[in-house]
């Protein structure tokens, strides 16, 4: 599909700086170039409608806290392609597939439906016993898990490059 | 409802639930046309208001995570995401 008032050569752009900043991070895009630049103009056509880069794949409700978690790369990516090599789009695919020896299929939908959304809990609650005290707030990565230990997050992420507002405190 | 219609074999009601911006929604729609199926598809994100939210309410009835691409065939039974071999089944020859 090809949109109006996308221009091709920002999608040429947009896929060497996504194919870069994937590999820096030790993530990989989908070997499928046709089909992950499909995928790119979907982004582009996001940003251009609602703002900023929503998942393709799911119906944005163009509020940008409602959506936050499904802007590109979203909460779910990593889970996903721990658990069937693909993200929800299959934009970002594991090593297998990145180097051809598994095929994608079509991911189930992680993401809480519609009536569900907003009650945002920590992903992982693990019993620790008591915190000790600490110097500093520990921050945590929805996309990645980064961690780190500072008095605000990072304004980007130096793993999985998104913005400060995708982190959470974590203790 | 800015319904598509797409003609070929006639297989009774099939309605695909798509996005414009989607992959597999992309794959899905080519699927049923190589494979000549007469269908209909209707892109949710480009319809707004109470129309998109209409839209809404009746792939949750089929599929309650309300994704995309969600197949309804016969009014009953939907196949959610790509699953070729699915289709295929449920439409083939
Ligand atoms: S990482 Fe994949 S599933 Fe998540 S928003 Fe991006 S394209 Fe969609």
């Amino acid at each position: 599909m090809s949109f109006t008032g996308i221009n091709e050569s920002d999608v040429d752009r947009m896929y060497l700086t996504l194919k870069k900043e994937a590999e820096d991070g030790g993530y990989r895009l989908n070997p499928d170039v046709d089909f992950t630049k499909n995928l790119i103009r979907g982004l582009l056509k996001n940003e251009q409608r609602y703002g900023y880069r929503a998942c393709p794949c799911r119906l944005a409700s163009g509020r940008a806290a409602e959506d936050l978690d499904i802007v590109c790369p979203c909460d779910y990516r990593d889970m996903d392609i721990n658990d069937f090599d693909a993200c929800y789009c299959a934009l970002y695919v594991s090593d297998a597939i990145a180097q051809g020896g598994k095929t994608v299929s079509s991911v189930p939908e992680r993401r809480p439906p519609r009536s569900d959304r907003g009650k945002r809990t920590a992903v992982h609650t693990i019993s620790t016993g008591p915190v000790p005290a600490l110097p500093l707030p520990v921050w945590r990565c929805r996309v990645c898990g980064y961690l780190c230990a500072r008095e605000q997050p990072p304004g980007i992420c130096p793993i999985c490059k998104v913005t400060k507002d995708r982190f959470e405190r974590f203790i | 409802m800015a319904v598509e219609h797409v003609d070929g074999k006639d297989k009774g009601n099939v309605m695909l639930f798509a996005l414009s911006t989607c992959g597999w929604c992309g794959k899905t729609k080519d699927l049923l046309r190589q494979m000549g199926v007469r269908f209909d598809y209707v892109f949710v994100d480009l319809l707004e208001g109470k129309e998109q939210d209409d839209a809404m309410n009746t792939v949750e009835k089929f599929n309650p995570h309300g994704s995309f691409p969600t197949l309804v065939i016969h009014d009953k039974l939907a196949i959610i995401g790509f699953r070729e071999q699915e289709i295929r089944e449920a439409l083939g020859p």
